[in-house]
């Protein structure tokens, strides 16, 4: 297993500005325990910390509304479901700083008020699992994990769960209802799992990310974290870049670095498209590589694909779309039944039997999709059929209509 | 009592506590919709708010009887300043928002949805058994769909389920709305329906995919009440039937149950709240059955039974001291017993020995009704018109044989019956009226009033109570209305004091030496309907609660009692089902005879042919029968 795991990532000397920066294990713990939940509050809305998952709704934000939810019992869920093709960041964080993502879920108990933290942890990383439990146990022992933590009257404590390998379950409202013994699938929003969450009972759910981040921030301040990154994108952000280039891996930048910096420093030559944010991301033609990552231009849970000349674009969106028909959750029209027809309009045009006509009203379709799904996987999932057919297009169109159109109508 | 949904939350009722403000106003919201504005409830949820503005927004998986499920989307509506649409049925309304319910994005949105339906909806509207009373058809049209814009599928992916002598089950035409999951595990609380895999290979299925006569099912039919299009229909017999009825050398005969009649209008698309007892005795003779009998007359009967059982049940535990079974249980409903096998099989002594109205007719007719005539039952077709589809099942039953054939030849519902009628071209409402046949004639209210909730119960303590008392029931319940038991509250609970023993009737009196132990018992009944409420009651007698006390429950497995039966037209809704029940008991309200005992035919039957009296050796062979163990868990 250990081989398989130094093999999977290639480990280089982590380097970074926040999260790969130098801690002291325990540091921020000790800190949070003597202040004031709202001076935490403070701290974190200083950061301008927003969600690293992806959709990146600021921390500050959720936590508050679920400190603000009257309840008997709070909990936080640490959504360590990575499953975004192309995402690996959060393994990194699982495997070699465990510390900061607990010292962040133990930050925010003691912040929202929660008794109860728990790690919704990707049935495929079941190997981290033993590893974990004993970091938990350790942190039992040293008291910043159970009953009176350091002697103050804040009780917390951390379970692990495993998921079952469903890609919705990353979707927070899906995962509840996973952890709660449901099938996976999301809920109707209102009400937010920050009023009503797991059992029923205010939920704050946190990217892994997310949560590594906030004990750097408690311990170095907001100011500081602030200072990384761009105005509306503080901090700085883990990319799992994999594709064609030679360094591929985990590298933390500072939010505002463009694809062109990015790829020069993996080593990718001769790209020709990046796809952003995994398979619900979007894709970047090589015209573009000057734009930002960061929420003013592109936003992204870290996801980063290089695809060099050789590959066929077409290929590439029918495998995401493959990957969309079959982890659909199967509860709503559009991502159900939607993502099957974006499918078959691929093919269509894979075999060359299409009629613009059509692949437009799929196209009208995608756009009903983003609006109509009832969670983010439907609302995503037409973002490369869409972003692919329109800055790829020449290449697509040309190669199939030239070599493949066979002269048959189209449905 | 706060109800606990097994549910998952995400199709669960949402609960919003509403602000406690001095006068009420701060419990209102003004919104806007389509740039009007107006004052809606707060919490309320868009879809109730555009209702009650009368201003419509479609809807599929949305049912007023089940949960929100928000899943179909058809219901979208533009709210400003929200990125994407949101689901009418699930938003609730808690800001002064401004909602759009039929802008360019709405409509294009439902178009497509709509169109996606379409796409994996196999099969053609005109030979469908919803045809013309298909939701999703409904949409179609009202969003002028003239082609299959993503395609349709050509050919069926899944074999049809007709395992089941209840439910036909074909998934070709589901739309994945997911209404009878929440139907059969919430509404019902029964759990055979589940949504299985996902993706593109979604789909509702029975635990291992068996078919439905192998799980546990309990045939109630609610599923097809609230199925939008056809993927869940009831076991149609009707061909089989016109066979016979075509057939010379065949003695067809139907029996017909009080909730068909309440509600068979409906087929004819008008209000429900109507009885056509009259017109549909003319209709079905017009069809071609030879004899129709009223199932009244064995409920009433049934009441003569289970209310004998009951006393001797009641003298054996309270005088004589002995085990028994307490509280009996009604066995009229076969998807009730069905529930009770399955779930709590320790309670099967529990259940009545009295088989339902429909057994002991179809056993009557085999034996009392063909030695009378003189013709060989094996030349008798008996048709059962119930509002039921466990009835079929329950004609199916192996037991049910006692006059040496099957003692009920077919289950037909009132939407299979309505069909046969449209066939035959006859216009059910403008029929003449007419009675039903000898030698059973007209039965009494109390057998009528066996289609709603409470009905059954009701008809036992009218008969039960002036037989011990020798009291008049209008003394105690003016105009014999005994209201504590009626109404559609899911749980009631009743206690009859009896202050008295009078003269016990003739027929009576040999069953115990004494009557005076009654005197100053209390009667305790409860009534539940739907199997969710049955399951409270049945956990409350296990943990030793209230109702272990009770002397007489009576189940009915389908909401509102048989009037809501799973062979009821549909839709059926609450509001419905109020109409019906009160069709019924206005119709008791105007007959003669209200009490079962009063039935001079249930006399004369015990007087010429079950002349060992109640529960006596014949009546144990005809009308009497047993149950199985059948648990949950199925090989």
């Amino acid at each position: 297993m250990k081989t398989h795991l130094e093999n999977s990532i290639i480990k280089t000397e982590r380097t970074g500005p926040v999260l790969f920066s130098p801690y002291k294990k325990g540091e921020a713990i000790k800190k949070t325990v003597k202040q004031k939940r709202e001076d935490i509050l403070f701290e974190i809305k200083d950061s301008g910390l927003k969600g690293r998952g992806g959709a990146g709704f600021p921390t500050s934000t959720k936590w508050m509304l679920t400190a603000a939810a009257k309840a008997d019992k709070k909990f936080i869920v640490c959504n360590a479901d990575e499953g975004e093709p192309g995402t690996f960041k959060d393994r990194v964080l699982l495997m070699e700083y465990p510390q900061l993502v607990f010292e962040g879920m133990v930050i925010c108990g003691y912040t929202i008020g929660a008794q109860t933290g728990i790690v919704y942890l990707r049935a495929e990383y079941e190997y981290l699992l033993e590893q974990l439990e004993n970091y938990l146990a350790n942190m039992r022992e040293n008291n910043f994990l159970g009953e009176g933590i350091l002697g103050t009257d804040f009780s917390f404590d951390i379970s692990i769960r495993l998921g079952s390998g469903a890609y919705v379950c990353g979707e927070e409202t899906a995962l509840i209802e996973s952890l709660e013994g449901h099938r996976g699938e999301p809920r109707n929003r209102p009400p937010f799992p920050v009023n009503t969450g797991y059992m029923g009972y205010p939920t704050s759910v946190n990217n892994v990310e997310t949560l590594a981040a906030v004990p750097h921030i408690i311990t170095k301040g907001g100011s500081w974290f602030k200072k990384f990154g761009t105005d509306r994108s503080t901090g700085s952000k883990l990319f799992s870049v994999s594709g064609d280039c030679e360094k591929p891996g985990v590298y933390e930048l500072p939010w505002g670095t463009s694809i062109n910096e990015l790829l020069e420093l993996v080593g990718a030559r001769n790209t020709k498209a990046v796809q952003v944010g995994g398979a619900s991301g979007i894709c970047i033609p090589k015209s573009q590589f000057d734009r930002k990552l960061g929420y003013e231009d592109i936003p992204t849970g870290g996801s980063v694909i290089i695809f060099n000349e050789s590959r066929n674009m077409l290929h590439v969106l029918k495998n995401f779309m493959e990957f969309f028909v079959e982890e659909s959750c199967g509860q709503c029209t559009p991502c159900r039944i939607g993502n099957i027809k974006l499918l078959e309009g691929v093919e269509m045009i894979e075999r060359g039997e299409f009629t613009f006509k059509y692949i437009n009203t799929l196209k009208e379709l995608g756009k009903t999709m983003q609006v109509a799904s009832k969670c983010g996987l439907g609302q995503s999932s037409p973002n490369s059929f869409l972003s692919i057919l329109e800055n790829f297009k020449d290449e697509i169109f040309h190669t199939t209509v030239i070599n493949g159109y066979n002269g048959k109508a189209g449905k | 009592m706060k109800e606990k949904l097994r549910a998952p939350k995400s199709q669960q009722p949402l609960v919003v506590e509403k602000p406690a403000l001095e006068d009420g106003i701060g419990s209102k919201v003004t919104v806007e919709i389509n740039e009007k504005k107006v004052q809606v409830l707060f919490g309320q949820t868009i879809l109730d708010a555009c209702k009650e503005n009368q201003i419509h927004v479609p809807t599929l998986c949305h049912h007023p009887d089940l949960c929100i499920a928000g899943n179909c989307r058809i219901c979208v509506v533009e709210v400003e300043g929200m990125r994407t649409l949101q689901t009418a049925c699930s938003f609730p309304i808690t800001a002064p928002i401004k909602i759009k319910t039929s802008s360019p994005m709405v409509r294009k949105a439902r178009r497509h949805i709509i169109d996606l339906l379409l796409s994996e909806h196999y099969g053609e509207c005109y030979s469908c058994v919803r045809n013309n009373n298909c939701e999703l058809q409904t949409l179609a049209k009202e969003y002028g769909v003239d082609s299959y814009t993503f395609g349709h599928v050509q050919e069926p992916v899944y074999e049809m389920d007709l395992s089941s002598y209840s439910v036909v089950r074909d998934m070709n035409k589901c739309v994945n709305c997911r209404r009878c999951v929440r139907t059969c595990i919430d509404l019902q609380e029964v759990g055979v329906l589940e949504a299985i895999d996902r993706g593109d290979k979604t789909h509702i299925g029975t635990f291992l995919e068996k078919p439905l006569a192998d799980v546990i099912c309990i045939n109630c039919g609610q599923c097809i009440n609230r199925c939008p299009t056809g993927a869940l229909r009831a076991n149609d017999p009707s061909d089989v039937i016109w066979n016979a009825i075509d057939d010379p050398t065949k003695h067809v005969v139907i029996q017909t149950a009080p909730s068909p009649r309440a509600a068979i209008g409906e087929v004819f698309g008008l209000e429900p709240g109507k009885s056509f007892t009259g017109e549909l005795n003319t209709a079905l003779r017009r069809i071609g059955f030879d004899v129709v009998f009223d199932t009244n007359f064995t409920a009433d009967l049934t009441i003569i039974e289970e209310g004998t059982e009951l006393i001797l049940r009641l003298y054996k535990a309270l005088v004589k001291k002995e085990q028994t079974a307490l509280p009996q249980f009604t066995s009229c409903s076969p998807g009730w017993v069905k529930y009770l096998e399955h779930f709590y099989p320790e309670y099967i002594d529990n259940l009545s020995s009295a088989k339902s109205p429909q057994q002991m007719f179809g056993a009557l007719i085999k034996t009392f009704y063909a030695q009378k005539k003189g013709i060989d039952p094996k030349d008798i077709v008996s048709v059962a018109l119930m509002p039921c589809a466990a009835k079929k099942f329950e004609c199916n039953r192996p037991e049910m044989m006692d006059s040496g054939y099957k003692d009920v030849d077919f289950g037909l519902t009132t939407r299979e019956l309505g069909q046969m009628i449209q066939e035959a071209g006859i216009y059910l409402p403008e029929m003449p009226k007419s009675n039903f046949d000898d030698p059973f004639g007209e039965a009494s209210g109390a057998g009528l009033i066996f289609g709603a909730t409470g009905g059954v119960m009701e008809a036992a303590l009218r008969t039960v109570f002036e037989l011990v008392t020798g009291n008049k029931i209008e003394d105690v319940f003016a105009n014999a209305d005994i209201t504590p038991v009626r109404g559609f509250e899911g749980i009631k609970y009743a206690e009859i004091p009896i202050t008295e023993v009078g003269p016990v009737p003739k027929i009576l009196q040999h069953l115990v030496p004494d009557w005076n132990w009654l005197k100053g018992a209390t009667l305790k009944i409860a009534v539940a309907h739907g199997t969710a409420n049955a399951k409270k009651i049945m956990d409350d007698i296990k943990a030793g609660g209230k109702f272990s006390e009770c002397h007489f429950i009576e189940f009915m497995a389908c909401p509102g009692g048989c009037i809501g039966g799973g062979g009821q037209p549909i839709p059926t809704n609450e509001e419905i089902r109020k109409m019906r029940a009160k069709a019924i008991y206005d119709e008791d309200n105007s007959l003669p005879v209200r009490k079962s005992h009063e039935n001079r035919h249930v006399a004369e039957i015990y007087d010429i042919f079950l002349t060992d009296g109640p529960c006596g050796k014949i009546s144990h062979k005809l009308l009497h029968t047993h149950y199985i163990k059948r648990g949950k868990y199925i090989a």
